[in-house]
């Protein structure tokens, strides 16, 4: 019961911070925020599940309550942990403290509202990656939209009316894409499931208990409810060429949005991916193996040359994020078991790190009032702290080792070096390692011209160190890149042991 | 029986609605001066939620017939059974909801009283209507509930939009209650009976083309109550000419007064496998209707300019679905029950997030913002509550995931496609898209649009307790209907069950 101790706390923290007044809501939100990562942290501890939780391994922390039943088929509330979906809870109660510290500077209209969504987001974050019952694991995905939306369309930048409704239009389109595509794959698996506990379709699949429905012979239901799944999620990844929703959505959104946005909201697509396609479809991803490898490599490249033609540190840093989902994709469908492990691996690390840049930049923006590369520089000048912790970041985004990024790529790189489902993987692993480059290219040089040389801003603001609460939480991400940079284990251990039943799955049916 | 009870016992819903409406009509005519409108609301409301918890307490110990089936009265006229009383438990939900706002809607009306009978006189038409088995108690039963309608709808005398509403659809409710009695007269005429067992038993004998003429002219009566095309004309004009309590009440409890007709009258009096025989395929009539319905409810929402008359082409297209419960029937099919049940419960949910929607109107109406989209800009600042409230009643009329709209939506279609009517379900999905356009419209201009100017948003000086109240309770049940889902669509699943 204590998931949804967890859950519940951020639920009812969020309509205890709605009733607050402006000018407390932010601490309080703070503190009900630790609740649910302190008790992250003790199920961390004590976290002793083995093997995937959709193929029949232990899921910790289990509850299963049977909700309803319609037609033969029954819903219930159902919810646990595996290796893979423990570090993304984790990311999730440790981001959202940080995002809301780094609120405290720039939200200063309707705080109570803002800080209820954040938390309301979070206990909906949590149902993501902890139901395990495909009506309740939706229902939570889609809540998640609703508190984001609101979040850029209210507390956004000036063109936040049109980034949000872009981003509710392009998301909940790929929702119900995604929505069809499982569906099918239910149906046509008839009276072989009793309910719609991923586990039990997960297993039924493996089963071969898929039958024709409509006429439609199961091995093309198969194909098609991947590919309509496959394009749900990479709308939310984003994959290139769903991508195009990301940078408006970022760069209308306040800060602390941003940061969820990017650390948590696009794993969601990644985790949905390796639960939904690459788990219960082995076979058909093995079969688009190519193309699949092909559209992440060009999201690396696309992404990473998009990020070197913007002037704006926020859109960067944006378009930097759909460079890196494209790491993970490759490592998803390479289908080894330190590609899968480590594409995880790297939703966390770029998770963190995305966070501490969109934040960094942040408190920079709230300081000089704008963004434009060009409008600024030599701010290591005035803000050394912030800056110092910028540039320690990027280099963990570039890869430098002994940061997580590095971590991460490097397991990634590992495994697809080696794949034998995915032909010709050498040569997309080669061309994906060429993304860092150009991550390393335009990092630097936006870095140069903004932080270093002499201080010179274009407009008359009066620029300080940033205050202690806006350098805090980039100081504990920072501490935090660097510990799982260092000792990758604390979360590679159990998320090997969960992607391990997967990469076995593919081997049994090829 | 249960605790030795009558057998009359069953219709204390219906009783209790008509008593409440007497009592009302009573104290308003013998101490005219007395009358206070909060008292009245009071009354009203009391009565419609002391029928509501006997609906409640009738299901949930099983009725009061001694095997706990259903109870027949009155020379098999009345059936009481529990699709008659999951239908009364709407009308009683919707009823509550509507007194508890009118009372701020016409706080300035110089006769509140008529409006409170008039409304519980129509619920009471619609109890008596969820348990009629004759189809002379059918006619009798939406008569009475017709015809304090068209008195609503055009209840602000003074307001010549309102009266031409009334007007209109008096018109076309007399015609549709004409062909439907002509209707029942032809089955009469073929069958020899009223009774709707005994029509089915004495088809067996012998079908003659006069019954399925008298089948599709029923078939136009309920189109009518139930705004579906090809007698949806009415609807729009009614629902936006009429105060906004009255078309709330007559857009969710008089439509699905209209559905409890379908799903009982047709699988009972004129069952699948007979009709199919007999070529009164009135399963394919329905789903036709349902198609047209939808579509053209959905695709005319879109274009509207106002609020309020985008909710009542909503409101035809949600008829649209419903009409899937009686289109997507097949003989001997898996999943008959299933599909009618998830009606019913869609019936249910729809009554809370439609009624909600159009007393969140009345609400604009009594502070005096505008009708359209552009009028409701930044309505956010002053009424977040309330806005809130508009919020989720529009997500989940959309069907959007975390509200009761979604599993209620759902369940219907997949009803559907297990019992293999895959196209009607898809055209539902496809509509269902559509209709999120023009839902988060409403959102759109309540949370993100700026007002037009600053000073735009100061009508907004009263609060409205009352109205507050209904628009936040309702939403707080199509919140809570999600979780609490289960109950709700068993039970609906069982009821439906039970007709075939």
């Amino acid at each position: 019961m204590i998931l949804e101790a967890l859950m519940a706390a951020a639920f009812v923290g969020a309509l205890t911070v709605f009733l607050a007044p402006d000018e407390w809501a932010g601490r309080l939100a703070f503190a009900i925020s630790l609740i649910p990562f302190v008790g992250s942290l003790y199920l961390w501890s004590g976290f002793e599940a083995g093997g995937n939780a959709l193929l029949g391994g232990e899921i910790a922390y289990a509850t299963q309550i049977e909700w309803l039943e319609v037609g033969g088929r029954s819903v219930s509330w159902f919810v646990g942990l595996d290796g893979i979906s423990l570090p993304l809870f984790v990311l999730t109660t440790f981001l959202v403290p940080l995002a809301i510290l780094s609120a405290w500077t720039p939200v200063d209209t309707r705080q109570s509202q803002f800080y209820g969504l954040m938390l309301f987001m979070e206990a909906n974050l949590l149902g993501v990656f902890a139901a395990l019952d495909f009506f309740l694991w939706f229902v939570f995905w889609e809540a998640v939209l609703v508190p984001m939306y609101f979040l850029i369309g209210i507390w956004g930048g000036p063109r936040r009316k049109y980034a949000a409704i872009k981003f509710f239009v392009y998301t909940n389109a790929a929702s119900l894409l995604m929505f069809i595509g499982f569906m099918s794959l239910v149906f046509a698996l008839g009276g072989s499931v009793s309910s719609f506990a991923l586990p039990e379709i997960a297993q039924a699949i493996a089963a071969g208990g898929l039958g024709t429905w409509f006429g439609i012979p199961p091995d093309r239901i198969a194909m098609v409810a991947f590919l309509a799944m496959f394009l749900g999620f990479a709308v939310k990844v984003p994959i290139v060429p769903f991508h195009t929703w990301l940078p408006d959505a970022h760069v209308q959104a306040p800060t602390p949005a941003s940061v969820l946005l990017a650390g948590v909201l696009l794993k969601m697509g990644t985790y949905a991916l390796l639960r939904f396609n690459f788990t219960m479809l082995p076979e058909q991803a093995s079969m688009l193996a190519i193309p699949i490898a092909a559209i992440a490599v060009i999201s690396v490249i696309y992404g990473a040359m998009l990020a070197l033609a913007q002037k704006d540190l926020k859109r960067i840093v944006a378009y930097s994020s759909v460079s890196s989902m494209g790491y993970v994709i490759l490592g998803l469908v390479v289908f080894t078991e330190y590609g899968i492990g480590g594409a995880t691996f790297q939703m966390v690390a770029h998770g963190l790190i995305s966070g501490l840049m969109f934040m960094a930049v942040g408190v920079i923006y709230n300081a000089t009032h704008t963004r434009m590369v060009g409008d600024m520089a030599g701010m290591a000048d005035r803000m050394p702290v912030t800056v110092g912790i910028l540039v320690a970041g990027a280099f963990g985004y570039m890869g430098l080792p002994l940061m997580a990024g590095f971590a991460g790529e490097f397991f990634i790189f590992v495994g697809s070096l080696s794949a034998p489902a995915l032909p010709y993987a050498p040569v997309f692993t080669a061309l994906a390692m060429f993304g860092i480059v150009i991550v390393a290219g335009y990092l630097l040089s936006a870095m140069q011209s903004t932080l270093f040389g002499p201080f010179e801003l274009e407009t008359d603001y009066d620029v300080g160190p940033a205050a202690f609460h806006d350098v805090a939480p980039l100081a504990v991400l920072l501490v935090a890149i660097i510990v799982l940079g260092v000792a990758p284990d604390i979360f590679f251990e159990m998320i090997r042991d969960a992607a391990l039943p997967v990469v076995e799955g593919v081997t049994v049916d090829g | 029986m249960v605790n030795g009870l009558p057998a009359v016992t069953a219709l204390l819903p219906a009783l209790l609605l008509a008593f409440t409406g007497l009592a009302l009509l009573l104290v308003d005519t013998i101490r005219p001066d007395a009358r206070s409108n909060t008292s009245m609301a009071v009354v009203g409301t009391l009565g419609s939620l002391a029928a509501l918890a006997a609906t409640v307490w009738l299901t949930a110990s099983g009725g009061v017939s001694p095997d706990g089936g259903a109870v027949l009265l009155f020379a098999d006229a009345i059936k009481v059974d529990t699709l008659a009383l999951f239908f009364t438990a709407i009308f009683a939900s919707v009823t509550a909801l509507v007194l508890v706002a009118a009372h701020d809607y016409f706080h300035d009306h110089a006769n509140p009283a008529a409006f409170y009978s008039l409304v519980t006189f129509a619920a009471t038409g619609m109890a008596l209507l969820a348990a009629a088995n004759s189809l002379a108690v059918v006619f009798v039963a939406l008569e009475m509930v017709s015809l304090p309608s068209y008195v609503l709808v055009a209840y602000l005398k003074q307001n010549r939009g309102s009266v031409e509403a009334g007007l209109k659809y008096f018109l076309v409710g007399a015609l549709s209650s004409a062909i439907f009695l002509f209707g029942i007269s032809l089955v009469y005429a073929a069958t020899g009976s009223l009774i709707l067992a005994d029509i089915a038993s004495a088809s067996v004998e012998g079908v003659t083309g006069v019954l399925g003429v008298g089948v599709v002219m029923m078939i136009g009566g309920v189109a009518f109550k139930t705004a579906s095309v090809p007698f949806h004309f009415w609807a729009p004009e009614a629902y936006e000419g009429a105060p906004a309590p009255v078309s709330a009440f007559l857009s969710s409890a008089s439509k699905a007064a209209g559905f409890v007709v379908a799903f009982r009258v047709f699988t009972e009096a004129f069952p699948l496998e007979l009709a199919v025989s007999a070529n009164v395929d009135w399963m394919l009539a329905f789903a036709v209707l349902a198609a047209v319905t939808m579509t053209l409810g959905n695709f005319a929402a879109a274009v509207q300019e106002e609020v309020k008359r985008m909710l009542a082409y909503s409101s035809i297209g949600h008829a649209g679905y419903a009409l899937i419960g009686v289109a997507a029937l097949t003989v001997d099919g898996p999943a008959n029950g299933t599909v009618m049940g998830a009606a019913m419960a869609h019936l249910l949910v729809y009554g809370f997030m439609n009624t909600g929607a159009f007393l969140f109107v009345a609400m604009a109406e009594r502070w005096g913002v505008g009708r359209t989209f552009a009028d409701y800009a930044g309505l956010w600042r002053r009424a977040p509550v309330a806005s809130v409230a508009m919020a989720v009643f529009m997500f989940s009329l959309a069907g959007l995931p975390p509200f009761a709209g979604f599993f209620s939506k759902y369940f219907l279609f997949q009803a559907a496609i297990d019992n293999g009517f895959l196209w009607l379900a898809g055209l539902g999905a496809i509509n269902s898209v559509v209709s999120l356009y023009y839902y988060s419209r409403v959102v759109k201009a309540l949370f993100l649009d700026e007002p037009e100017s600053p000073s735009a948003l100061d009508a907004i000086d009263v609060r409205p307790t009352a109205l507050y109240a209904a628009v936040v309770f309702a939403a707080v049940a199509t919140v809570l209907l999600l979780p609490g889902f289960g109950p709700v669509i068993e039970t609906a699943e069982a009821a439906a069950s039970a007709l075939f």
